[in-house]
């Protein structure tokens, strides 16, 4: 399989990038990053565009720290962490700031397709191109990211939601536009817990849960699943379930069940390898999955210390 | 369209070639360069057939553009073996293992579990089948693929963690999770 015939431009920085955007206007350029959403849409056929647009030398694209300054990964305290669009899975993973603060992240991003894909691939990247059934975007959604993103018309902050589609709307990126960085608000605990599609690596069904609370009892909860519906999609039973209730495995069950409740099989994605009604129904297991990882970090302490592989 | 000119390192050998914007990673070095290394298995990312490591990193190379690697180092299979051509220790362990049958996907399983075994010297069965998750053979079932790279951290133990052999026992390998119900 060999990609179609396109004319290649390497981005120096990101105004550079902008104008080759806005130069090859007329070719109906795409963004090259890691490439491993993009390459196999040139190989299948599903993307032919005229040129492409090399951001992958923008360093100031790349990196993990406060919001303050990704570049130089520098940590200000801030109560949230700025991940820079080209910063690769294996990046996220490294990060003790990430396993502390955005569990669900890197939770997510450790079950990730492949350690080769992981080396390659990059965070704007796969939210831009948010495949259905991708990890990244439920993990976004559930930490109530905020993407920013630079354009002809200057620079604007996305919420999650709204750049993935996930409210109704559609994903919220413009022509032109870059992605420049993921900001992901620091929280209790998270976790993720998925069913790896058995022919494409991506979620068949995955779900993303993150809790805060207090004294033992939940006052906050953010659930989302991927791979069901084309776009990532909030589970508002579960959180409603959640909110106000004592941390506990009953009631972890109990609200995990309440997964398919807004969710109409005939409307859920179906292949050969799952209806549309086994993805709704495996929904209730992940979910409670998902939320036993996030319950074990608020029982680690709060904020937790270890990477997901302590709490086996 | 449009060619490029590019310089790159493959196999601590500076190159220079012309590539169409559209070219592989792989066919370039297959093709152009003649390190046929790097196998084409299913061109779609999935297989690590055509692993190679690039500025240090594992990855598939059906999926990089030859043009994406202007200024870079490649390492393929053919950089492993030392000058007199004594196999790498992970080679080694391949053949004393049998971790293959036919061969085609091992190029890309031995540049892999280099990328392993230099972030974990001292990886679980567990650990390595993760960490092969995206390198397929389809002949040998995958046991003596995980004896080789098991065979290959006890031949590389003693010459890369001298010094540190006495730390790595507290390092805990748990980085990534078996994601219940999987499988």
């Amino acid at each position: 399989m060999f990609p179609p015939q396109f004319d290649y431009h390497r981005a120096s920085s990101i105004d550079d990038a902008l104008e080759l955007l806005e130069r090859h206007a007329a070719d109906d350029p795409r963004i090259l990053a890691g490439g491993h959403s993009l390459l196999p849409d040139l190989k299948n056929g599903r993307a032919s565009p005229r040129a492409l647009v090399d951001i992958g030398e923008i360093d100031a694209l790349r990196g993990i720290g406060s919001g303050a300054d990704v570049e130089s990964g520098a940590d200000s305290g801030a109560d949230e962490t700025a991940i820079g669009a080209l910063t690769t899975y294996a990046d996220i993973l490294e990060s003790d700031r990430l396993q502390r603060h955005a569990p669900v992240l890197t939770d997510a991003t450790s079950v990730l397709a492949d350690l080769q894909i992981r080396n390659r691939g990059t965070i704007g990247g796969n939210l831009t191109a948010a495949e259905p059934g991708a990890d990244l975007p439920a993990a976004t959604l559930a930490a109530d990211a905020t993407v920013r993103v630079r354009g002809p018309d200057g620079e604007r902050a996305i919420d999650a939601a709204a750049f993935l589609g996930a409210d109704g709307s559609e994903p919220a990126l413009r022509e032109r536009e870059l992605v420049t960085e993921v900001r992901v608000p620091h929280v209790e605990a998270g976790g993720y817990a998925k069913k790896t599609h058995p022919a494409s690596g991506y979620a068949m069904v995955g779900v993303a849960a993150v809790l805060e609370t207090d004294d033992g009892t939940i006052t906050d909860a953010r659930v989302a699943a991927t791979g069901v519906l084309e776009r990532v999609v909030r589970l508002a039973a579960v959180e409603d379930a959640l909110v106000g209730a004592r941390v506990e495995s009953k009631t972890i069950e109990a609200a995990a069940e309440r997964a398919g409740e807004t969710i109409e099989p005939a409307d859920a994605r179906s292949d050969d390898h799952a209806s549309g009604e086994f993805r709704v129904h495996l929904l209730s297991t992940y979910a409670e999955r998902a939320l036993e990882r996030a319950v074990d970090r608020v029982a680690a302490g709060a904020g937790g210390t270890g990477t997901a592989g302590d709490l086996e | 369209m449009a060619t490029h000119d590019i310089e790159l390192t493959v196999n601590e050998t500076e190159v220079e070639l012309t590539v169409d914007s559209r070219t592989l990673l792989v066919h370039a070095l297959r093709d152009e360069l003649g390190y046929t290394g790097p196998k084409v298995g299913c061109e779609s990312s999935k297989c690590g057939a055509c692993t190679v490591e690039l500025d240090g990193d594992a990855v598939k190379s059906c999926t990089v553009l030859a043009v994406q690697t202007d200024g870079a180092s490649v390492q393929t299979v053919e950089g492993f073996a030392d000058e007199d051509g004594e196999l790498h220790p992970i080679q080694e362990q391949f053949s004393a293992e049998h971790g293959l049958q036919c061969g085609y996907c091992t190029p890309g399983m031995v540049t892999t579990t280099k990328h392993l075994l230099e972030s974990n010297p001292d990886p679980s069965r567990e650990e390595i089948r993760k960490a092969l998750k995206g390198n397929i053979c389809r002949c040998t079932g995958y046991q003596n693929v995980v004896d080789a790279v098991e065979s290959a951290a006890a031949a590389l133990a003693p010459a890369e963690s001298e010094g540190e052999s006495a730390s790595g026992d507290d390092v805990d390998l748990r980085t990534d999770y078996p994601t219940p119900g999987e499988d």
